[in-house]
Parts: C-alpha cells; sequence; structure tokens
C-alpha cells in the first residue's frame, strides 16, 4: 500500500495512507452479488479488485446432465434480461449442428422476440444506471414501466414473465396468439413514446451530462485488446455488430444501422445503447411486415434429438455483447462439452482499467455502464 | 438548465395520467390464458379418475427431478367403466424445486398435466418448505373442483414434443384392441 504525504501550509504534516473500501457483494450499486475491493487515495481510485463468483450455479456444467431441450432453459437462466437471445444462440448452434432449417415463421418470430428482448435489456439499463448516475426515481420507473409493457406481452406469448423456454431447436413450443401482430404494433407504439420520455429525463439530463461525459475514455485499440463487445466496444466507434458482421438467422434481410460512438466514455454507451433501442425497433417493424403464416415446427422432428457428432461455437449479438456457446456433441441426446462465453465476464474484465484514476463515485458509473448481469459472469 | 426544465416537463406530464401500477393484493391484474403458474393434474369428469396413468414421462423429461410419479393397475378397467390399464398411484411434486419450464406439459401423451393459469398457481408463499411437496390428490384438487376453468394447452403436433392427436388415437386404438382381445390387464 502505497503513503503519501500531504503537505498542507500551517498544518502539521500528516502521513495519509490508501485505504481499501469493499463495495459489495450485497450492494445496490453493483447490479447483483458482485464485490468490489477499491484501494483509495483520498477520494482517487487507485486499484480496483473484481470479486466474482457469487452466483456460480455451474450453468455450464448441468447442462452435461440435460438433454437439449432441456439446456434452452439453463440457457434463460444464464443472461436473465435477454432470455430470448440467449436461447437464440442455443437453438441456432443445435439447428447448424444437426442441420435443421427452422420454418420461416419461426424464425421472423424468433428475430421480433430476440430484438424486443433487447430493447427490455436497455430499458432495465436505463433503470439502473439513472440509479447509479444518482437520478433514483422518475427514470428508474419510467423505464421500468415500458420495461413491463414488453414483459406483459411475452407473457401473453409464453406464459412467463422472465424464464420464456420458448424457442426449440427446429422452431418454436407453441405458436404465437392471434392478435399477435395487433398487440405488437401496439407495444413498439408504446416503446417509441416511452423512449421519448427517457429521452427527456435520461439522455438530455444535466446530471447524466456532467457526470458522464469524458469518463473513462475507451479507445478502439484498448477495447479489442480488452475484448469488449457490443455497446461498449461501439461507443468507441468501431462499427461491429454481430448481426452485420455474421449474419446468423435472418438478419441480413433487414435494413437497420449501427450506432457508434465518438469517444468511447460512457456518456456515448448511454447513447449507443439508447439508438441501438430505436435500430430495434426498426427490425422489428420490418419483421412484422414480413412475416409470413406457416408451420411453427420444422417437419420430420424427432421424439428425441439427437445431435450427430461434431462441435460448434455459435454466437449472437446480445443486448450486452457477444453471447456465444460452444458444444461437443457426441451423437447422443445431451451436449458432451457446453460452454458459455458471456459478454459480461469480457466486459467486465476491463473494469480496473477503466477505473483506475477515477474518483470512488465516479466508479459506480463505470460499473453502471457496462451493463453486467452476474448470473452470466458467474455462470 | 435547459435539462432540468424540460425533465421537469416531462415529469409533469405524468401527473395528468392514469396510474400504470395496480395495489397488488387488493386488486389482481387478469392472468394471461398463457400464464404459467406451477403444473397440476387434470381430472377426467367422464370416468371420474385422473388423466394421468403414471407413465412417468414427465419425471424422465423434468430438469430439476421434481416429479416421481408410480404406477398401478387400474381397477375402474376391470370393472369396465375406463379404457386406462394404468392409472396414477403416486404423484410427488416438489414446487420448491419446479422452474416452470414447461417439458412435463409438452412431453405428457395423456394431456394430464398443465401449468396452472390461476393466481393460485403463483400465490404459494408458505412458512414450510415440506409445504410445496404436493401429492396427486393436492395436484387433482383445483381440476376436480372447477377452480382450472381453462388450461392453456397448445398441441404441437409434431413428433418432437411427444404429442400429437395420431398419438392420442394410437392409444386409444390400442385400447380398443385389447379390449377386443379381452381387457388382458
Amino acid at each position: 500500500m502505497a503513503t503519501t504525504d500531504y503537505t498542507i501550509p500551517g498544518e502539521p504534516d500528516l502521513e495519509t495512507i490508501d485505504i481499501n473500501i469493499n463495495v459489495g457483494p450485497q450492494h445496490p450499486a453493483t447490479h447483483g452479488v458482485f464485490r468490489m475491493v477499491l484501494t483509495v487515495d483520498g477520494e482517487l481510485v487507485t486499484d480496483v479488485d473484481p470479486v466474482i463468483g457469487y452466483m456460480h450455479r455451474g450453468n455450464e456444467k448441468l447442462p452435461e446432465n440435460c438433454d437439449y431441450r432441456q439446456v434452452i432453459g439453463y440457457h434463460d437462466r444464464t443472461d436473465y434480461l435477454a432470455q430470448f437471445n440467449t436461447e437464440h444462440c442455443f437453438v441456432e448452434a443445435v439447428e447448424k449442428l444437426t442441420g435443421i432449417t427452422p420454418t420461416e415463421r419461426s424464425q421472423y418470430i424468433r428475430v421480433i422476440l430476440a430484438e424486443l428482448n433487447r430493447i427490455t435489456s436497455h430499458l432495465m439499463f436505463f433503470g439502473a444506471f439513472s440509479t447509479d448516475v444518482g437520478i433514483f426515481g422518475t427514470a428508474f420507473m419510467y423505464a421500468f414501466r415500458d420495461r413491463e409493457y414488453v414483459q406483459d406481452f411475452f407473457e401473453e406469448i409464453t406464459g412467463e414473465r422472465l424464464m420464456y423456454n420458448y424457442f426449440r431447436p427446429g422452431g418454436l413450443a407453441w405458436d404465437v396468439p392471434d392478435n399477435f401482430r395487433e398487440r405488437c404494433t401496439q407495444i413498439i407504439g408504446q416503446i417509441n413514446s416511452g423512449l421519448k420520455d427517457l429521452e427527456g429525463l435520461l439522455v438530455d439530463n444535466e446530471i447524466v451530462l456532467t457526470r458522464c461525459r469524458g469518463l473513462s475514455r475507451v479507445s478502439i485499440e484498448d477495447a479489442i485488446n480488452w475484448g469488449l463487445s457490443g455497446p461498449l466496444l461501439r461507443a468507441t466507434g468501431l462499427e461491429y455488430d454481430l448481426r452485420k458482421a455474421e449474419p446468423y438467422s435472418i438478419y441480413d434481410r433487414f435494413q437497420f444501422d449501427i450506432p457508434t460512438g465518438e469517444n468511447g466514455d460512457v456518456y456515448d454507451r448511454l447513447l449507443v445503447r439508447f439508438e441501438e433501442m430505436r435500430q430495434s425497433v426498426r427490425i422489428v417493424e420490418q419483421a412484422l411486415a414480413d412475416m409470413p403464416d406457416g408451420p411453427i415446427m420444422a417437419e420430420g422432428m424427432k421424439r428425441t434429438l439427437r445431435v450427430p457428432e461434431g462441435e460448434i461455437y455459435m454466437r449472437v449479438e446480445g443486448p450486452r455483447g457477444e453471447y456465444g456457446v460452444y458444444i461437443v456433441a457426441t451423437g447422443t441426446d445431451k451436449p458432451y462439452r457446453h460452454k458459455v462465453r458471456g459478454a459480461s465476464f469480457s466486459n467486465l474484465s476491463a473494469l480496473r482499467a477503466m477505473s483506475v484514476g477515477n474518483y470512488l463515485s465516479d466508479v459506480i458509473i463505470i460499473l453502471g455502464s457496462i451493463d453486467i448481469v452476474l448470473c452470466e459472469v458467474d455462470r | 438548465m435547459l435539462g432540468i426544465l424540460k425533465a421537469l416537463k416531462t415529469t409533469l406530464q405524468a401527473a395528468m395520467r392514469k396510474p400504470v401500477t395496480v395495489q397488488y393484493p387488493k386488486e389482481k391484474k387478469e392472468l394471461p390464458h398463457r400464464s404459467r403458474g406451477l403444473p397440476v393434474l387434470l381430472w377426467d369428469f367422464d370416468v371420474d379418475e385422473p388423466f394421468c396413468t403414471g407413465c412417468q414421462v414427465c419425471a424422465r423429461a423434468c430438469p430439476v427431478d421434481c416429479i416421481t410419479v408410480t404406477m398401478k393397475d387400474n381397477p375402474k378397467k376391470a370393472a369396465g367403466k375406463s379404457k386406462r390399464k394404468k392409472i396414477v398411484e403416486h404423484f410427488i411434486l416438489d414446487y420448491a424445486r419446479c422452474m416452470r419450464c414447461d417439458i412435463c406439459v409438452e412431453v405428457c401423451n395423456f394431456d394430464a398435466i398443465v401449468m396452472n393459469n390461476t393466481w393460485e398457481g403463483v400465490e404459494l408463499a408458505t412458512y414450510d418448505r415440506q409445504n410445496l411437496v404436493l401429492d396427486a390428490d393436492a395436484l387433482l384438487k383445483q381440476s376436480r373442483t372447477g377452480q382450472l376453468k381453462d388450461p392453456f394447452r397448445e398441441p404441437m403436433g409434431v413428433a418432437h414434443s411427444g404429442w400429437s392427436p395420431k398419438v392420442e388415437e394410437k392409444e386409444e386404438a390400442e385400447e380398443t384392441k385389447v379390449s377386443e382381445e379381452g381387457g388382458e390387464g
């Protein structure tokens, strides 16, 4: 621990030392059971030691004892804010490995739900982030109100608010309700008006502007070296989105932009996420217009899905970045090896580099801007 | 300064709106038809017995092993009242372990288990977790008393689900075949 000597004129010499401050594991600012041991010199943070593992449930090992349908439920629980995106990743991986082609209709529904899920995840981010910045209350409630509209919509389709377990290799568990189009259009309207509210409350907010602008700037090179992905990477100015760079499912059919920032600071991350929600709405609108009728499950599916021998790494663009699944199949109904690449985990690895040299209260904002989901970090 | 005024304007607009929240224990939102509470068994009013034959498909398909089922010979079959050769003897479902994945409903060949789409399937707080381990009688109670009006059970019609109308017809055909042969078992 470094000692620093401050000499204040007219005062006797005081010897000061750095002290450790323990944030978490049970702390609202850490967004879950995450612990940071901060070393502070006065108010300047000189070192950050993240401690993870409190949420470890063996989410990679457990599916190795489950058949491919049962694994889907565990993917919901890996990233509990972007369940459809994670399910999408796993289901696509199994389909590619087995050679199943999902039906057109199911692919469109998957994309619609995944994009709406991205919006709910980002709304959750804005709600939580506003409390980190210090404007608890209004923005949080507004974000959660809009999220709840979409959550209700998901409940009407799948029956669950959070753990949907709805995608299946080859299609979907069951068809969407008859009023899907009308409800979806209604939801889009609610999101659009909600985004206007949120923009007024948060993005142009004086507190957010003063506290987030220029905070923890990250260059493109650093971001790539740290393995950042998702909004954090795009905020640095690099136009990299797996939906465009490596189009999976039917994302190559839609017109959308990749929002990028300029400085890679916290405020840019905020703006990128905000614009991403608008782009998601665009994708949903296009997908709704093109969505065909037809079956929701591919033909010729066996009662027990046996995946032929092989291995695959499938990645999708989750709300937090690249979410990947690596599966080794041995021809049985269970995966032999099942590995998850969580975007939050890789993004969190840059926490020390981003935080050191900033003030104590800003570290909370920086951690908030990474938008971690601890279930995805610890798995 | 302008930002603060803008934010204030948004806040003031909200004062004119109706609240979006519900005073939960007093008033309850209507659950959607597909709402997935915890699973319950269904009662066959035609022959006055459960649909469940105790075939253990759900127990095997359950990712968290929360279901235990045993099967017995159906006494009503011998009396000629029912078509079911076998009937459930014990059905133990641990609600504390259930993760409401809906897979048991998906794989059931006999339409015997559904996810509870009433508030009773959600409000299950209790002081002792042993109270959450339910047997067949407790699981059938809702359906038997008619509280479970309209459970959601979407037939997938694909072999992958393990359920399709064909399977049921085949089952019936088998039953009739057996009864023609002289009703063994």
